[in-house]
């Protein structure tokens, strides 16, 4: 085994052990020793991750099996991994955020009795996600793929005595299995036809299937490669939470808000954007799947942009953009245009993370209190997390020269150009999207950050209904509810801030940096692939491109900018000026308020038919089928006639001689007549 | 190795379990809880060199033994194993001593009976998976249902004279059947060799009637839909010893028998028939989970739960390509550890509350955390959750149905949803939450007995999820050529 070779094992493995010791034992260490032996894992895999990263700049690529998992018939399962440019931002990606959640939750659990126990789980889900990306195989990819998933739901579950977060990670599973259920047929497509899950093997064979056809349905006749992408993205749905499959990611916002910021904002949900790119090759080949994906993450991008206005709960208002957003990457796969996808991946899990921590930071600072209608004006109290959100906020909106405008209006640019059905509705969605992601962005910092300071006033609407959902169980906590009438919210500690701080600066400054090599160098040559006849977006934009300044300053004169402009003054004069306003329309308009309190019905909907709808049909088949007809006729229905059977037959035995005799000479003489005959 | 493995593992428990009977009375329970465990290592040990010796190249029949017994009939006291029957028997020895730790101090009353019913039975099952004779295999196979019979009847629960008697007669039923076809074999071959019946062409016509005749005593005992319904009844009725005996091994026997018997003496039968077997199959994974999903009682739900998981055995058996069928065995060994431990984790729970309804319970990690964690690890094995035991066999079976048919795989699928989804919400509405009552309140985490038994199930089973190289190191040629054998017609 050559140096790098260990390099790459040990990256999953410190944080693996880490968790392990710390899981096992935790109980029996000290508290500092649980975050110490965590950070140190996460710590270490980070730079080694940056040891990988320089190394792949060279050039290298690494694919090797690890160990072989199982063999059947000719067909072998291996674990081992896949190191390219792909894989290695995605390991600097998680291992950053990973190592600054780590630290944060430092601060943010300081009094949780379950502190070992969560530093345990959040370093394996830093091991299960590295395996997901360092994959050189569908298996493993699967592996990683639900292990995340697993800690997923163990974190939410996290304040497993609250009956809301129980049932939101119940929720968040089984969602993720109904991606899961398409994944993993879609994963024995690829076994079946291309006869092999490995990643290099699989895309050096497809092309030979660019034209075959399945028939699943008798009598219709559907593209192979088609199937297979819409299988496979199917899982990226669940994972990534796109619609309709969204539905667990805003439940998921009861687990501790570290969590949030490192698995359900930067990482986790990335995984079915990261997974999409990484087939690029498969995609490519069929543009009903690219418009199936693009019309998905457009619905996404837009549609629940829109509930992020409404929300009340800071938490989620994060959610619901960080929904928003995968969309973007979502429509931004769908253009062809996979790196822009995976850069905005990289840029939001920066500006993403940084908002869920500062979104904390501000909930610590108010007692655990998560109103915004009971903020305001905390700019004066929490510095830090003033500026940092600020700081997030103007990135994740597209404000030029920060990180989320090079890789936003990337996508608007790519989808603008791309000519695949569907297009035109995207260009539509991520247009208006800007708008709303502004106004939301912005009525949030402005509630939290400006204005009064509600907190003092506050006491009607801390347990209104919209958020009972969210608000109702925080008395369970170790913490009291928000702030008392005297007290004033104070800046988080250091372990808190220093962590928005570092977050704050690749929000700041990665997309100028980052978007030359990474788009329109040659840095994902020989990873992603793109059809750039069929799909030549990447190409057009390349010819549009003259350097990230020129790009900044072009976007002044353009319509995401003024849209963007426009959704922050507008929040401003809707919170700030005239908080008449939208009080008023939220009376004039209330069909529309309820349809999007009710989030489109789709929980309802999931709650009645699909979940409501199993256990009718399991109690009909139990009651009907087992009870009923298989126990009741067939079982004890047999007994019974047996019963009935031999209650006539008993009579025969009467105990009577002389029935007996005769029943003798009767037989005797029937005997006797059959053989005669012959 | 010259020595007669297979007989001692056979004899080893069956002498052990004698041993301990011979201790009487309770007042002596002490001596026969040692005497027992002892007894139990020493035939899982015994066991061992089946692995460690064992030819992973040769699909035959190895550690063959064979003496003469009842002449007049050609009736032989032949033994043999083969990749598939070696798991099943490592599985059963060690299964015992989990059991025999299980019931220690559980068991106050008939201590010896009980323990020896159970080397007894671990002794006649492998009887069961290691011969080779007809007649033989045959009396192992209705021998272990005495045992069975006694556990349920006598530390059963108290309905269990209704559950004994249905156990009893649907299982013995299902049997006569399989003799009658042994003795029409016999009638063609004048053997009642395994080994000749593989090479007796058959006409079609025969063939189906005894691949009928063995399905209604194999398929009782996987159990397929719809001749399942004992099931839940006997766990709900067993002490928890025999629910994991039941589960881990009992079950096996039919799905090991389908591979030993049914299917290679009828191979055109089991061809023609298949897609009866795989609908059959199918059925029981998606409306036994849809009916495991509204259970109120931990065992039948797990019972349902054992039913589903037994339909991708079959389910692999009948699509004849080696990923199912080495899924399907897989299946088979990883559903040992994961229904034992679930069914152990009932017990443990069963012993302090004296109830399995879920709705007694609520919040049981608060006072349980080490045994939440525990049975959390086991759910999602349950649930087929990847880096578990009981996802390689769902996946590796899932991929081969697809390979059959897409709609097979969609089918199975469902598994990964309705698994969940029943597993998952029992453990949520067990463990998760406040506490649910005064007696939850009050319940004591794991002693160190049933950490230990717990520990090493939870071991394997992860083990098993990383690495099952193992399972299905041995049992690849035996497979290979047994899809071989399936795939050459008998017909006369």
């Amino acid at each position: 085994m050559t140096d790098m070779q260990t390099i790459y094992l040990l990256i999953p493995l410190l944080p693996l052990v880490a968790a392990t010791i710390v899981g096992l034992f935790g109980r029996m260490l000290p508290r500092a020793a649980a975050h110490w032996l965590t950070i140190a894992g996460v710590a270490g895999a980070f730079a080694l991750s940056v040891v990988v990263f320089n190394d792949v700049l060279q050039g290298r690529v690494f694919n090797g099996t690890v160990y072989t998992w199982l063999t059947s018939g000719d067909t072998s399962f291996e674990v081992g991994f896949l190191i390219d440019r792909l894989t290695a931002v995605m390991m600097l990606v998680v291992t950053f955020v990973s190592l600054m959640v780590h630290v944060y939750t430092i601060g943010y659990m300081a009094e949780d009795p379950g502190y070992s126990r969560f530093f345990s789980y959040i370093s394996l889900f830093t091991f299960s996600m590295l395996m997901l990306v360092m994959s050189n195989n569908f298996m493993q990819l699967f592996f990683g793929w639900e292990a995340v998933g697993l800690v997923s739901y163990l974190l939410i579950g996290f304040w497993y005595t609250r009956p809301t977060a129980i049932y939101a990670n119940l929720k968040a599973f089984l969602v993720n299995r109904v991606g899961d259920f398409g994944f993993l047929l879609g994963i024995a497509m690829v076994l079946y036809f291309f006869g092999s899950l490995d990643y290099a093997a699989v895309f050096s064979i497809a092309p030979q299937f660019a034209d075959a056809t399945v028939s699943i349905i008798p009598n219709t006749e559907w593209s192979l490669l088609t199937v297979i992408c819409i299988l496979l993205f199917i899982g990226a749905m669940g994972k990534s939470a796109q619609v309709p499959l969204h539905v667990w990611l805003p439940d998921s916002m009861e687990g501790p808000t570290p969590i949030s910021a490192l698995i359900h904002a930067a990482t986790m949900v990335t995984a079915g954007i990261f997974m999409v790119a990484r087939m690029s090759p498969l995609f490519e080949m069929s543009t009903t799947a690219l418009s199936t994906v693009m019309v998905i993450g457009a619905i996404t991008a837009l549609f629940m942009g829109f509930l992020g206005i409404i929300q009340n709960d800071i938490k989620r208002v994060v959610a619901y953009s960080t929904l928003s957003q995968l969309g973007y990457m979502t429509v931004a796969l769908g253009a062809s245009a996979y790196s822009v996808a995976i850069f905005h991946l990289m840029t939001h899990a920066f500006f993403k993370a940084l908002l869920f921590l500062a979104a904390g930071s501000v909930i610590m600072g108010m007692h655990h209190d998560q109103d915004i209608r009971n903020m305001g004006g905390l700019r004066k109290y929490m510095k830090i997390t003033w500026i940092t959100s600020l700081i997030g906020s103007l990135a994740l909106i597209g404000t030029p020269l920060l990180s989320g405008f090079y890789s936003k209006d990337s996508i608007i640019e790519a989808v603008k150009l791309s000519h695949i059905p569907g297009s035109g509705f995207a260009y539509f969605a991520v247009l208006a999207g800007v708008f709303v992601t502004a106004f939301y962005s912005f009525r949030m910092y402005f509630l939290v950050f400006h204005g009064k300071e509600r907190w003092m006033e506050k006491t009607a609407h801390a347990h209104d209904h919209h958020d009972a959902h969210a608000d109702d169980d925080h008395d369970h906590d170790e913490h009291h509810h928000g702030l008392g009438p005297h007290d004033k919210p104070h800046e988080s500690p250091w372990v808190v801030t220093l962590p928005l701080i570092a977050l704050a600066i690749p929000s700041l400054v990665i997309g100028y940096i980052a978007i030359g090599p990474m788009l329109y160098g040659h840095f994902f040559d020989g990873v992603i692939f793109v059809d750039t006849e069929a799909h030549p977006v990447m190409h057009e934009l390349a010819h549009h491109f003259h350097g990230a300044g020129a790009m900044a300053l072009h976007a002044l004169t353009s319509l995401p900018f003024i849209f963007a402009l426009a959704g922050v003054v507008l929040s401003w004069f809707f919170y700030m000026k005239r908080p008449d306003i939208p009080a008023a329309i939220q009376k004039r308009c209330g069909w529309l308020y309820r349809l999007m309190e009710n989030k489109y019905g789709f929980d309802t909907f999931n709650e009645k038919v699909f979940a409501g709808g199993s256990r009718f049909l399991g109690g009909k088949l139990w009651g009907i089928g087992d009870v009923k007809l298989i126990d009741g006729y067939l079982v004890n229905g047999t007994a019974r006639l047996i019963g009935r059977i031999s209650g006539i037959i008993r009579h025969l035995q009467s105990g009577l001689i002389y029935h007996y005799a005769f029943a003798m000479i009767i037989g005797v003489f029937l005997l006797l007549s059959l053989f005669m005959k012959v | 190795m010259d020595w007669p493995i297979l007989s001692l593992s056979i004899w080893v428990p069956i002498f052990a379990g004698v041993l301990v009977l011979c201790t009487g009375g309770d007042q002596n329970a002490r001596l026969a809880r040692w005497l027992a465990l002892f007894g139990s290592i020493a035939a899982f040990l015994v066991t061992l060199p089946l692995y460690t010796h064992f030819n992973m190249m040769d699909g035959g029949f190895q550690f063959q033994e064979g003496h003469r017994w009842i002449t007049s009939f050609n009736i032989n006291y032949h033994l043999g194993v083969d990749g598939l029957a070696v798991p099943l028997i490592i599985l059963t020895s060690f299964t015992t001593v989990i059991v025999v730790i299980a019931g220690w101090e559980v068991i106050e009353k008939r201590v010896a009976q009980y323990m020896a019913a159970f080397l007894i039975m671990s002794g006649l099952m492998i009887g069961v998976f290691a011969a080779l004779d007809a007649i033989l295999y045959y009396m192992f196979w209705e021998a272990m249902l005495i045992p069975m019979f006694l556990v349920i009847g006598i530390w059963g629960g108290p309905n269990r004279v209704y559950a004994t008697i249905k156990f009893f007669l649907y299982t013995f039923i299902g049997s006569l059947l399989m003799l009658v076809a042994f003795i029409y074999l016999y009638h063609q071959s004048n053997s009642f060799e395994l080994v000749d019946y593989y090479q007796l062409p058959l006409s079609f016509k025969a063939q189906i009637l005894i691949f009928l005749a063995f399905f209604m005593a194999f398929a009782v005992k996987v159990p397929m839909w719809p001749v399942h319904t004992w099931l839940p009844d006997a766990h709900v009725e067993a002490p928890t010893g025999g629910s994991v005996v039941l589960a881990a091994i009992a079950l096996k026997l039919g799905g090991y028998s389908f591979l030993r018997f049914a299917m290679p003496i009828a191979p055109d039968a089991a061809h023609y028939l298949s897609g009866f077997m795989i609908t059959l199959s199918l059925i029981a994974v998606v409306y036994i989970a849809l009916v495991a999903l509204v259970q109120k009682d931990m065992k039948k739900l797990i019972a349902y739960s054992s039913i589903s998981h037994m339909g991708f055995v079959t389910l692999g058996f009948f699509i004849f390509n080696p990923l199912g069928m080495e899924g399907a065995i897989v299946q088979m060994i990883s559903h040992g550890f994961v229904s034992s431990a679930m069914f152990l984790s009932v017990g443990v729970l069963y012993d302090r509350m004296h109830s399995r309804q879920i709705a007694d319970y609520g919040g049981v990690v608060n006072t349980m955390p080490t045994f939440a964690a525990f049975a959390v690890l086991f759910g999602m094995a349950n649930a087929g959750l990847p880096g578990t035991s009981g996802f390689v066999g769902e996946f590796m079976v899932i991929l081969g149905a697809l390979q059959a048919n897409f709609w097979f795989a969609f089918l199975a699928s469902t598994t990964l949803i309705l698994g969940a989804a029943y597993t998952l919400w029992m453990v949520k509405r067990v463990f998760y939450g406040e506490i649910g009552n005064a007696h939850v309140a009050a319940l004591k985490d794991l002693n160190r007995r049933e950490f230990f038994i717990l520990s090493v199930l939870a071991v394997l089973v992860i083990g098993f999820g990383v690495y099952p190289h193992p399972i299905t190191e041995m049992t690849h040629a035996t497979v290979n050529n047994l899809l071989a054998h399936l795939a050459q017609s008998k017909l006369l």
